[in-house]
């Protein structure tokens, strides 16, 4: 018999090599309780979460709790089936109102998770025949759903306008064509010049979807995401957004002015065959997004803790992923995966949480420490933050 | 241009990507012989789309493993 699993052999080889170092496993952290957004208690010791998508902190807003609560109450604990069939209630209307006024978009459909909106939306509308034309540092989410479609996938390099326009111009002119672009690409934080590449896109006749999920909240001025902020939303014809990250539960969705766009409800696989969200969580999710939409002031500190964070990192000689702050996320660079888990380990036993991202989710093989910063981050916790980078940092040998 | 001309440029734009410097024939492939990777063969078709100006989408690079495929595909996709 061959055995299935020996094509894991591999990475359960290099797993091995790096527990035998001695450093405790950075994929197995469990948080024995959770104190508010961003703290959590972490092998018994109080610990500042900074590897969270907790962008705004909404997990503990007591009007979104509240609102769980009620609906708990008022239509239990899950839908036991599919939106078409009887997994429809009223909170699942209510939070697709939620993103239309949002989005100011005239459709809102919610999936069960984030991952699921990318892998039916994209496999569902680019089919035999069509092209995806998409950035080679997309989120698994969007692979996996281009791989679950007929089309064919033409990627291009990370960021690259002439790189995108060039393929773009080789296809047949009256072939259907996808652009996939994100807002924030989450590995570094850096932003997607959206307005130039949209553009480009429309001129080669093709339809664009963007991915707002690291962005929904706190980028552009109702914080609709980065291509909001760059004037060109109008452009995109598929924005997909996900519960799990500023809107602090968990779920995905799409949102379009498509005129056929609700025929999605009855093609898209993903969304059909699988249970709908609970109630409670779709109702924790409305009043969560309609509670963004007047977050002007967490915005602005967000934005000041990541320009805190950045510079302060930065004046202490940590490599990092981008020049200046474009996001929430703050990514150091570490020289290796070993020293990289070193690196984790020694923040952890100073009392700080950190996301370490590694090949194949990383670009071009990096391993890296990646920072992900919340509204309720106080100006105090990111000096302290800084402080505790700087010890680890000089103890590790990374500065 | 002939299947031995667009060999010759093809074997050209494998040389920085070579860094072994192994010896390349039809039967050569790119990820068991010259151990490409996932982002050398992102990079070296990317070469070749635009040396040819022509589009290989990963579902037709799944099909081609060797240097001999690699040069007959694209004399068709330049036909």
């Amino acid at each position: 018999m061959t055995d299935l699993f020996s094509k894991f052999d591999p990475i359960i080889a290099q797993r091995e090599a790096l527990l035998a170092t001695g450093v405790t496993d950075p994929f197995n952290l469990v948080m024995e309780k959770v104190v508010s957004p961003t703290v959590a208690m972490c092998n018994g010791r109080e610990t500042i979460l900074l590897g969270t998508y907790n962008y705004m902190g909404m997990t503990f807003d007591p009007d979104v709790i509240a609102a769980g609560k009620q609906a708990f109450d008022d239509f239990g604990s899950g839908t036991t089936g599919s939106r078409v069939l009887n997994g429809t209630y009223a909170g699942h209307k209510a939070v697709e109102a939620a993103l239309c006024e949002f989005y100011d978009m005239k459709h809102a459909m919610v999936f069960s998770t984030g991952y699921q909106a990318n892998l039916g939306i994209i496999s569902t509308i680019a089919g035999k025949g069509d092209y995806i034309i998409l950035d080679i540092d997309s989120h698994a989410s969007i692979w996996d759903g281009c791989k679950m479609g007929n089309a064919e996938v033409v990627p291009f390099k990370h960021n690259d306008l002439a790189a995108m326009e060039n393929r773009l111009r080789r296809l047949p002119e009256d072939a259907g064509k996808l652009v996939i672009l994100e807002g924030v690409y989450s590995m570094l934080g850096d932003i997607a010049p959206l307005k130039d590449m949209i553009a480009v896109a429309k001129k080669y006749g093709a339809m664009v979807l963007v991915d707002e999920a690291h962005s929904m909240g706190f980028i552009g001025p109702n914080g609709r995401g980065v291509a909001e902020d760059q004037g060109c939303l109008d452009d995109v014809d598929f924005v997909i957004g996900t519960f799990s990250k500023s809107v602090g539960t968990v779920g995905g969705f799409c949102v379009s002015n498509h005129p056929k766009f609700e025929i999605m409800r009855l093609v898209c696989r993903p969304y059909v065959f699988t249970a709908s969200l609970p109630p409670s969580v779709v109702a924790t999710a409305a009043t969560s997004v309609r509670k963004l939409m007047h977050a002007a002031d967490k915005r602005a500190h967000l934005w000041e803790n990541s320009r805190t964070l950045h510079k302060g990192l930065r004046d202490k000689g940590f490599q990092l992923g981008t020049d200046e702050p474009q996001s929430a996320i703050i990514s150091v660079i570490m020289p290796d995966l070993e020293r990289g888990a070193a690196m984790w380990e020694a923040l952890l036993h100073e009392g700080l949480y950190v996301n370490l991202a590694r090949p194949p989710a990383t670009p071009a093989g990096m391993t890296l420490l990646r920072c992900s910063l919340c509204a309720l981050h106080s100006a105090e916790q990111v000096q302290t933050i800084i402080g505790m980078f700087t010890r680890a940092g000089e103890r590790v040998g990374i500065i | 241009m002939t299947r031995e001309a667009t060999a010759e440029t093809i074997l050209r734009l494998i040389e920085p990507f070579n860094k072994k410097g192994v010896a390349i024939a039809d039967a050569t492939s790119f990820a068991g012989d010259l151990e490409f990777d996932s982002l050398t063969v992102m990079d070296f078709v990317a070469a070749i789309e635009d040396e040819f100006d022509i589009i290989i989408s990963m579902n037709q690079q799944a099909e081609i493993e060797t240097f001999g495929q690699l040069v007959d595909a694209v004399v068709k996709l330049q036909a």
